[in-house]
């Protein structure tokens, strides 16, 4: 909504639709600022051609973005764009172009743009003709042409690969997330959308299966007891130690004292649990580091394992579409009780009583005064106004890959990857592998999501293993064998954000009325946000309840309706659709 | 605060369904009235349809309605052409899925399914087997979807592979699913048949198909239901499908002994399981000729029994200077057995001896001792993990069992007594359980002594079994165990002479009962109270000393009198 006029008077002015800000819906009257033309900022899914564009945007105008933290300074910022992916097992000459590319990332997007105007202008005569795009590119740019040419000779049989030109012309079907998580089960999240009833706007999907890189391999880690029963790897004692050990874990037993103040690590050693379940249940079940205190640790195994069972055979669940789809659920809930939203638009200034250390208006980007008792602002925009240091950073990698990185029966796995630290990064890795069902990527591919603390910048600490466990270009090193099983990389992006879970900016000058909230963290769940954006409703409304359950549409009274139900309403009913009921979030299954 | 959402109070809102129940209330028995009345009338048209179908969306469970419309249906097939039932069949196949929504395990749903996928002119079963699919994908313990998939399963003729793979992936995906399970006891043997070795000495064509699986992939099975126990060793339908996996074959249907006595003219007749005396086949051939006997159980209580006797007629076998032979057919199964009384012998028998048969190795037996071992094995291992799990114990016994019950006795005893600690509420069942093992290493013993005694005092026995086993036991010694009664069954041992069950709780003797040689009974310290508890002595012709000391009995009046003329032939009596 690019509204000309807006009510000059709201309760509370919010800037930015991210996961925090997303709760506050008790009808209040609220103003949504984005300076975006997408809902939830950091928090946004872009089809791929957004992407594209957001990258320009980061690199072309980086005055305007420089500053802003989820995007650090360009250096930071490496896109590896080009049909690399279908060129990476080719000989020398393409190698070189492909290092050429990375040169430099401008000179990368713009070429990136001309194969994507190109594949444009193709993509009209490609009907007429029956060869597919791939073949058209070839014109597209000379230095290709060889190589495809090369290719085809080469792979004749081959089935055809996925090509730059589709990734564009099918764009659409990808939602890529600028930030990696997962829901836990049982986490606060899913109990929020489900005690406000937001969940009925959204579908979510169990990740199917957990993995760890373990001794330069990739296993399954069986967390469930379908799991442990079908593990492969796990003799049968070892089965039943691990199961004995959930099973005692989830029963909250009094901790032995003696561990008080020892690592989990140690803890674990001393059930006499092989090196292997070890290994599962530090790194990929509690996902903590070796010196995380034992009782850290089995909170965490705890909750891991509270959230299995409740929707599959996982703990976590991933949202149909991306997780973008929350904020905007959220949004959409805030809307029907009367939340106005504010596209490409953004606050210049606040006007503050000094003397009353409050914040009575602020004035948008069109010069409007707009006046409010609340203000909520992420941090980010605060660090552009000079008023925050910068932070920790994470680095990130996504990645649009041909196949999966543990192939299995069903094509359709959502999986988690853990990678411990030191096994082939300096911080541990978390690694999300999304399959075309969860509708982030074209049938096809997958949507890879590399996430971890920032030691160096995104590509210096995640393309080591990014070229360790796919094909890249560097994967092209002389003397060196490559599994052919392994997937081939169509498509990355590596950049670096901030890391939100820094401690807030409260009381650093500030009004008492203006509320920062931080950008998304690192950690794999939602718990941090959640949390935060609780603690910021109860200080705008300390006396109303945090998301209460929204009304069902027909329980709402409108202005001057009466109260018995329209006839429209009751044919609905008769048409003998199952009402839904409350507690229930929309799971979609796959069936193999 | 303003611009605050106005919603109806929970007064209003309880009002409003309140209304509309109500009204929902009065659509639904006046749809049922109206089509209880058609139905009276004859009516099968497509408003009954209608009517019928409004119905059985919100309520399934109505067992009429769905016979209605099973008439309508069928009155349509006789007025409509094949495409257009087609058409009105698959139409009610979707009207039964959200019927099955409604209520999935609905009686009256599925068996509509069944009917309707029956008369289907071109049934699409592939549709079928992928509702079953999903069905059991929500609740893989439906078995009202279990057994509509079977019957899919059956007609569109689902190749046995096939389904071995979907019981994997039911088993992968929960395997505490007994229904799963089982189906698998079901393919495999028809899968992976054992390809089966006449043994030498067959005296007798083959008995029923076997149901056993071959040795290979019995050895995978083994170890899949072992990921199964270890993971979690308390489910017991993974224990039990083991317990099938170490299942041998169904006995072979014999004689198993045939005995004859000179002086009582009577011969028994020992078979492997009971039989009924009226229909069994039997033909008795004495020194070539056919006699006409009448065959009978051992009690009048059984119809079935696994001793059946005869009385030859008088006369024919009396002169112990003759010597006979004699043969039992058991015409209904082709097998026979000969015994010969040779001159001299007032008695004899031939038999195959429990030990000969492996009778006891338990229903557990695998052809090769080396895998029970193994087996053992890995069941002890998880035994050391979960000393405790009753599964776990209870199949260590009966893995002891088949392998070499007597050197494993005193450990399987030990077992026992965990096993009553750890499972209280079965305590009962494992006491029986114990001495019916106890009873076996008891006959094993007495068979490897080569004696006709039998002997087993003082080990808390509550119950006997495999009195057929002791159809030639002269000498039986009971005492001090915790009988309460010597069952029916007991009449089995036709050639008893001696009894002595001192020291039990015995108050009822019903086995005590038309055994000819029996002639002396100590029955010191048990229940007995009443004359009545005695009656069944008064049917054994030769007994001749009764001891019962220590019984409430002996406290009444005129007891000495009375026992003298319940029982005339007992000449020495202690009371």
């Amino acid at each position: 909504m690019a509204a000309e006029d807006l009510p000059s008077e709201f309760d509370v002015v919010i800037l930015g639709t991210g996961t925090v800000h997303l709760s506050f819906l008790s009808g209040d009257n609220f103003l949504f600022h984005l300076r975006r033309s997408y809902y939830a900022a950091n928090w946004a899914s872009f089809t791929f051609n957004a992407l594209l564009t957001w990258i320009q945007e980061q690199q072309v105008s980086s005055c305007l973005w420089a500053s802003t933290p989820q995007v650090s300074p360009q250096s930071h910022l490496c896109v590896l764009i080009g049909g690399a992916s279908a060129r990476a097992r080719q000989g020398l000459a393409e190698e070189e172009s492909a290092e050429a590319e990375e040169e430099s990332a401008e000179a990368e997007e713009e070429s990136a743009e001309a194969e994507e105007e190109s594949a444009e202008a193709e993509e009209e005569s490609a009907e007429a003709e029956e060869e597919s795009a791939e073949a058209e590119e070839e014109s597209a740019e000379a230095e290709e042409e060889s190589a495809e040419a090369e290719e085809k000779s080469a792979e004749a049989e081959e089935e055809k690969k996925i090509n730059y030109a589709q990734l564009v012309k099918e764009g659409r079907r990808f939602n890529i997330d600028l930030v990696s998580k997962l829901l836990f089960s049982r986490g606060s999240l899913v109990d929020l959308l489900i005690r406000s009833n937001v969940s009925r706007y959204t579908e979510f999907k169990n990740v199917t299966r957990i993995l760890t890189y373990h001794h330069g391999n990739l296993q399954q880690v069986p967390c469930s007891r379908a799991d442990v029963f079908a593990s492969r790897q796990l003799s049968v004692v070892e089965k039943r130690k691990l199961m004995r050990f959930l099973t005692s874990c989830i029963e909250e037993t009094e901790m032995d004292q003696a561990y008080s103040n020892q690592p989990y690590s140690k803890y674990l050693q001393d059930q006499q649990l092989g090196e292997n379940l070890q290994h599962f249940l530090l790194h990929s079940i509690a996902m903590v580091t070796e010196d995380t205190p034992t009782e850290a640790g089995l909170a965490s195994t705890r909750h891991f394992l509270r959230s299995l069972g409740r929707y599959g055979n996982s703990p976590f669940l991933f949202p149909v579409y991306g997780l973008g789809e929350i904020p905007q659920c959220f949004c959409r809930m805030s809307a029907v009780f009367g939340g106005i939203y504010c596209l490409r638009h953004s606050v210049c200034c606040l006007i503050v009583d000094r003397d009353a250390n409050r914040c009575k208006a602020v004035i948008d980007s069109r010069g409007q005064r707009i006046s409010c008792s609340h203000f909520v602002v992420e941090d980010g925009y605060l660090e552009a106004l000079g008023c925050l240091f910068v932070c920790r950073l994470l680095s990130r990698a996504i990645l649009i890959t041909d196949s999966s990185v543990l192939p299995s029966d069903s094509e359709q796995q959502v999986s988690m990857v853990t990678i411990p630290p030191g096994e082939v990064c300096q911080s541990a890795v978390k690694m999300v592998e999304l399959c075309s069902s969860t509708m982030t990527c074209m049938p096809g591919t997958y949507l890879v999501h590399l996430t971890c603390q920032s030691v160096g910048s995104a590509f210096e600490d995640l393309s080591q293993l990014v070229t360790k466990m796919f094909q890249t270009p560097e994967s092209q090193e002389p003397g060196t064998t490559i599994d052919p099983r392994r997937p081939t990389v169509l498509w990355s992006l590596y950049f670096n954000m901030a890391d939100g879970s820094v401690p807030g900016v409260e009381g650093q000058g500030l009004p008492s009325n203006v509320h920062v909230c931080s950008g998304p963290e690192g950690s794999l769940d939602h718990e941090h946000s959640i949390k935060q954006a609780e603690l910021i409703f109860q200080r705008i409304l300390p006396d109303e309840e945090f998301c209460p359950p929204a009304p069902n549409p027909e329980d709402i009274i409108y202005d001057g309706e009466s109260p018995t139900p329209s006839a429209e309403e009751d044919s609905v009913k008769e048409a003998g659709q199952q009402e839904e009921s409350g507690g229930d979030l929309n799971i979609r299954y796959t069936t193999v | 605060m303003h611009g605050r959402v106005k919603v109806k109070t929970t007064a209003q809102q309880e009002e409003e369904k309140r209304k509309e129940r109500e009204k929902k209330l009065k659509i639904y028995v006046a749809a049922r009235d109206a089509c209880f009345s058609k139905r009276k009338e004859g009516v099968c048209d497509d408003e009954a349809l209608q009517l019928t179908q409004q119905l059985l969306s919100s309520n399934p469970d109505f067992a009429t309605l769905w016979n209605y419309r099973r008439e309508i249906l069928m009155h349509l097939e006789t007025v409509k052409d094949p495409d257009e039932m087609q058409k009105i069949y698959e139409a009610e196949l979707s009207f039964l899925e959200a019927c099955l929504k409604v209520n999935p395990k609905s009686y009256g749903s599925w068996h509509h399914r069944g009917w309707v996928s029956a008369r289907l002119p071109r049934p699409d079963w592939a549709r079928e087997l992928s509702l079953c699919d999903r069905c059991l994908s929500l609740d893989d313990r439906n078995f009202h979807c279990w057994d509509y998939r079977r019957m899919v399963v059956k007609v569109s003729g689902v190749p046995v592979d096939q389904e071995l793979e979907f019981s994997d992936r039911l088993i992968g995906s929960n395997f505490s699913n007994y229904s799963s399970w089982h189906y698998r006891s079901t393919l495999l043997p028809v899968l992976h048949p054992q390809t089966r070795q006449e043994p030498p000495h067959a005296s007798s064509p083959r008995g029923p198909q076997s149901h056993r699986v071959c040795e290979e992939q019995l050895l995978k099975e083994y170890e899949l239901v072992q990921n199964a126990f270890f993971t979690d060793p308390n489910d017991q339908s993974a224990w039990f499908y083991y317990r099938w996996l170490l299942g041998r074959a169904e006995r072979e249907e014999t004689i198993s002994c045939v005995y004859v006595s000179r002086e009582d003219e009577r011969v028994a007749v020992a078979f492997s399981r009971p039989i009924n005396a009226r229909c069994v086949g039997l033909l008795l051939v004495l020194d070539g000729q056919p006699l006409r006997v009448e065959w009978r159980s051992v009690h009048p209580r059984f119809r079935h029994s696994p001793v059946l006797i005869c009385d030859l007629p008088p006369g024919t076998i009396n002169d112990v200077t003759n010597e006979h032979n004699l043969t039992v057919h058991w015409t209904g199964n082709h097998t026979h057995r000969d015994c010969a009384l040779y001159t001299g012998r007032v008695e004899s028998w031939c038999r195959d001896t429990a030990t000969d048969q492996e009778l006891f190795r338990s229903e557990l037996s695998v052809e090769k001792t080396s895998v029970l071992q193994s087996e053992l094995q890995s069941v002890k291992q998880l035994q050391e993990l979960e000393p405790l799990n009753k599964w776990c114990l209870l199949t260590i016994i009966l893995l002891m069992r088949a392998l070499d019950p007597l050197g494993y006795e005193k450990e399987t005893l030990a077992h026992f007594q965990t096993l009553k600690e750890v499972d209280s509420m079965r305590s009962e069942y494992y006491s029986d359980l114990c001495c019916k093992f106890m009873i076996e290493n008891t006959i094993l013993k007495m068979e490897y002594a080569e004696v006709r005694v039998f002997s087993i005092t003082d080990r808390n026995l509550t119950s006997l079994c495999h009195l057929d086993q002791l159809l030639l036991v002269t000498h039986i010694n009971l005492s001090s165990n915790r009988l309460q009664r010597l069952p029916p069954q007991f009449a089995m041992l036709q050639c008893l002479e001696v009894l002595e069950a001192d020291n039990n709780f015995l108050e009822n003797l019903e086995g005590v009962y038309h055994l000819p040689r029996l002639q002396e009974v100590s029955l010191k310290n048990n229940k007995i109270s009443t004359l009545t508890d005695l009656q069944p002595l008064a049917s054994c012709p030769e007994l001749k000393r009764l001891d019962l000391r220590g019984n409430p009995v002996t406290q009444a009046a005129s007891v000495e009198s009375d026992l003298a003329e319940l029982l005339p032939s007992v000449t020495d009596l202690l009371l």
